[in-house]
């Protein structure tokens, strides 16, 4: 089947099975291969995309399922050459170690400083729930997130 | 991990859907926010011929409240609840605690009743509740019937070919009410080790008019704790009286051993957690 899609922006054409996995089509039928793959058992979030502005797993959703839809990947958070607030605040606050788990814990914080601009720790820890990072410790995530928050405030 | 392959309708109406879920016979399958099916699918599973597809019926994505319900379309998301001023009792307490905020962006309040898993939350709730679930059929027939008469058994609704949900009719108390859900988990994002819903409504004299107390992951089934619901039942709210109810549903659930802990400690916990939720719902519908 052809599905019709935009992807950080750009509309595109392609021609798919129905049983292809989102994740599997970002990947190697779009390119983009800053969405990882994890668990893919719906279990640790470093798959995720942005569908339609929403953060989901995208190896828990058919490519099918995004035709007429937008997907946004963490290649798509730059905009005119400039990283985007939460790209800045991650490299700021030292909020990645070895990067597996950053897309997506970036794409879930920009959609999450998008509906609050000043998230206590709690709130932040609650909206990253679904993302795992095995080296961290999440404590420099938080606060990159609530820095990109600042930011995001201050505009 | 990829699933069997299938083939993929997108409905864009009910008639759609449930025609072609009547085409595609007994190995066609409703897809909706997909957190359970295509898990299951990638793990082979299951494996249905036909999927059909309802996130694009624009008629299913509603949450509204009328005629004295809450009604919880076919396509409404989990996090969709838990952000929804129209929630209330133990239906918006129990929201947040379904699984992580990604699957819930995604899944279904209705896919879960459907899926009749018994580490769900959901159905603990609408039992607890008293809800009923709209059925659609291929004929363009709409039936109505009590969520106990969904629910089968273990991953089995009573649903007949053809058949699909189309919403969950909460009703909301016009009284004196509060809900709770209390939920056990590991770690977060987990199902429940324990999952107790309570809900309580008062009437004029502040006696109990109404009572429901319902149970996740200590049954082949959620399960609803009617002879503790009936203890309940025109008595003025104590100490007493709730523990009694609780002790009566500790006894009423089947908790098996397992990883998460032994049989007895859950059973304390279900007594614990229903005292608990009990006095939550009755100091909720007191200040209500
Ligand atoms: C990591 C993880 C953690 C989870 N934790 C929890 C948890 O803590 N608590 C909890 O309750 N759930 C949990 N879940 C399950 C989650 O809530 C699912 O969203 C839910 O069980 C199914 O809803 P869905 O919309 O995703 O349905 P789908 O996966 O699309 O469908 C599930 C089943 O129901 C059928 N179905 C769906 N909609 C309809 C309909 N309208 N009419 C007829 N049949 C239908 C499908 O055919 C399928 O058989 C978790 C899932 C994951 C992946
Ligand atoms: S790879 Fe999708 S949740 Fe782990
Ligand atoms: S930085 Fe290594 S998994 Fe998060």
């Amino acid at each position: 089947m052809e599905i019709s899609v935009k992807i950080n922006g750009t509309p595109q054409k392609h021609e798919i099975e129905p049983r292809q996995l989102l994740v599997d089509f970002v990947r190697s039928t779009a390119g983009l291969t800053g969405t990882h793959i994890g668990c893919d058992t719906t279990s640790c979030g470093v798959c995720t995309v942005l569908l339609d502005g929403v953060p989901v797993k995208s190896c828990t959703v058919f490519a099918a399922q995004v035709d007429g839809h937008e997907v946004a990947t963490v290649e798509g958070l730059k905009s005119n050459g400039e990283l985007h607030a939460i790209q800045k605040a991650f490299t700021a606050h030292h909020g990645l170690q070895c990067g597996f788990c950053t897309p997506a814990m970036m794409l879930v914080g920009a959609a999450f400083i998008e509906e609050n601009d000043n998230p206590s720790d709690d709130e932040v820890r609650w909206a990253i729930s679904g993302n795992l990072c095995r080296c961290t410790g999440y404590v420099n995530i938080v606060k990159a997130i609530q820095a990109a928050a600042e930011e995001r405030r201050a505009q | 991990m990829y699933p069997s392959s299938f083939d993929l309708t997108v409905a864009r109406s009910v008639a759609e859907a449930t025609a072609a879920l009547s085409e595609g016979g007994e190995d066609a399958r409703i897809l909706a926010g997909g957190q359970s099916l295509i898990p299951m699918m990638k793990l082979r599973f299951a494996f249905p011929s036909l999927l059909v597809d309802i996130n694009e019926i624009a008629e299913l994505a509603s949450l509204e409240r009328q005629n004295g319900e809450l009604r919880v379309g076919a396509t409404v998301r989990h996090a969709d609840v838990a952000a929804s001023d129209l929630a209330f009792g133990a239906v918006a307490a129990a929201a947040p605690w379904v699984a992580d905020p990604l699957v819930r962006n995604r899944g279904t309040l209705v896919g879960s009743v459907a899926h009749c898993d018994p580490e769900g939350d959901w159905n603990s709730v609408l039992l607890a509740t008293g809800a009923t679930v709209q059925i659609a059929g291929a004929d363009g027939s709409e039936r109505s019937i009590p969520i106990t008469e969904l629910i089968v058994g273990p991953f089995t609704n009573s649903l007949g070919e053809g058949e699909m949900l189309t919403a969950v009719h909460v009703p909301v108390p016009s009284g004196a009410s509060g809900g709770a859900y209390l939920k056990l988990e590991r770690k977060v994002g987990d199902y429940a080790t324990v999952g107790v819903a309570t809900h309580l409504e008062l009437d004029e004299d502040g006696r109990i008019s109404s009572a429901g107390i319902a149970l996740t992951s200590v049954a082949p089934s959620n399960l609803k704790a009617t002879e503790a619901e009936s203890v309940l039942i025109g008595e003025s709210p104590s100490g007493e009286l709730f523990a009694e109810a609780a002790s009566l549903t500790a006894d009423a659930a089947e908790p098996r051993s397992d990883i998460r802990g032994t049989a007895e400690w859950k059973r304390n916990v279900v007594r614990v957690y229903t005292r608990r939720g009990l006095e939550q719902a009755l100091s909720q519908a007191r200040s209500s």
